[in-house]
C-alpha cells in the first residue's frame, strides 16, 4: 500500500459524520490512528469538513479509537487552528484513559476542549 | 549486526530472551508495521500488562516514524535496522537509520507555550515518557529504548 502514490489509492471514508442540530459529530472508522499516510488522509477528510463543507462546530468522538500517534495530534492542532480562523469550535469527547494520558503528557489536555461524554460535549458549543 | 548496547544493557549474561530478532527493512511504512505487529504479538503472548504494551507500541511508532521520516528522509533506498529482545521482565529495542543523525538536545520542548501549537515535535517526548530508558548513539542515527515491565517485583517504572 505504501508504494502506491496517494492519488491511486481508493480513498475510503475514514470518518463517520452525522449532524446533531448545528453540531457535526465525527466518529473515526479506524481503531488505530497511526501511520503517516493514514493520518494524512484522515487529516484531509477532517479539513474538508471545514474548508469544503463549511462546517463550523465539530465534535470529534474518540470512542472507537484505541491508539494514536503524535502525528495525529498534529492534525488535531491544525484542525483547531482552521476552525478558530473562521470563528468555529472544536470539541473532543469519549477519549479513553490511555489515549487521554497522551494528551496530558503533551499538555494538549488543556489546549483542547475535551469532554467525557458526547451529551456533555454537545452542550459545550 | 553487533547489538552492543541492547545486549549488555543491565542484563546478566546467563539470562536468555524469550523472543529476539535482528532485522533490516527498507524505508517503508508497511515493512515497519510488520515488525511492530510481530513485537506486539510476542508481548500479548507473554501476557505483558496492557499499559506496557500500549507504551511500547507508542514509543516504537514514534521512533520508527522518526527513523524513516527524519533519519532516512523518506528515501526508499535507505534502510532501517531493528533489533529487539524480549525478556521475562523487560523489552529492549534498538532502531537505527542511514541518516546523518541529529542532536536530541536540539529538539525544542513541545509543551512550552510557544511550541504548543506546532503540529510536530512530540515524538521524542512521548518515547521518553513511555519507556524506562531512551538512549541515542553519538551520531544520533540510532536509538535504544528499554521498558521494564510493570508486573515485575522490582517496582521500577
Amino acid at each position: 500500500m505504501s508504494s502506491q502514490p496517494l492519488s491511486s489509492q481508493p480513498r475510503r471514508r475514514r470518518l463517520e459524520v452525522e449532524q446533531i442540530g448545528d453540531v457535526t459529530v465525527v466518529n473515526f472508522v479506524d481503531r488505530k490512528i497511526l501511520d503517516e499516510q493514514n493520518i494524512q488522509i484522515i487529516g484531509e477528510q477532517l479539513f474538508g469538513l471545514v474548508d469544503n463543507d463549511g462546517l463550523r462546530k465539530l465534535l470529534l468522538n474518540f470512542g472507537n479509537v484505541e491508539y494514536l500517534s503524535s502525528a495525529a495530534l498534529g492534525k488535531l492542532i491544525t484542525l483547531n487552528k482552521k476552525l478558530q480562523a473562521v470563528g468555529g469550535r472544536l470539541v473532543l469527547c469519549n477519549i479513553d484513559p490511555q489515549i487521554y494520558e497522551v494528551f496530558e503528557i503533551t499538555r494538549l489536555d488543556k489546549f483542547f476542549n475535551i469532554q467525557k461524554e458526547e451529551q456533555a460535549a454537545l452542550q459545550a458549543f | 549486526m553487533p547489538l552492543t548496547v541492547v545486549d549488555t544493557m543491565n542484563h546478566p549474561r546467563d539470562v536468555r530472551p524469550v523472543a529476539a530478532a535482528d532485522i533490516t527493512i527498507p524505508n517503508d511504512v508497511a515493512e515497519a508495521r510488520r515488525i511492530q505487529d510481530e513485537i506486539e504479538h510476542h508481548l500479548h503472548t507473554r501476557h505483558i500488562h496492557e499499559h506496557d504494551i500500549f507504551s511500547i507500541k507508542l514509543a516504537l511508532e514514534e521512533a520508527l516514524i522518526n527513523a524513516m521520516k527524519h533519519g532516512n528522509q523518506m528515501d526508499r533506498n535507505k534502510k532501517v535496522r531493528i533489533s529487539y529482545r524480549i525478556f521475562a521482565d523487560r523489552f529492549d529495542v534498538q532502531i537505527a537509520d542511514d541518516g546523518d543523525g541529529f542532536d536530541p538536545n536540539d529538539v525544542p520542548d513541545p509543551t512550552a507555550f510557544e511550541n504548543l501549537e506546532r503540529p510536530s515535535g512530540r515524538g521524542l517526548m512521548l518515547m521518553r515518557h513511555y519507556m524506562t530508558e531512551v538512549v541515542f548513539n553519538q551520531r544520533g542515527n540510532s536509538v535504544t529504548m528499554s521498558k521494564v515491565f510493570r508486573s515485575s517485583d522490582n517496582g521500577k517504572k
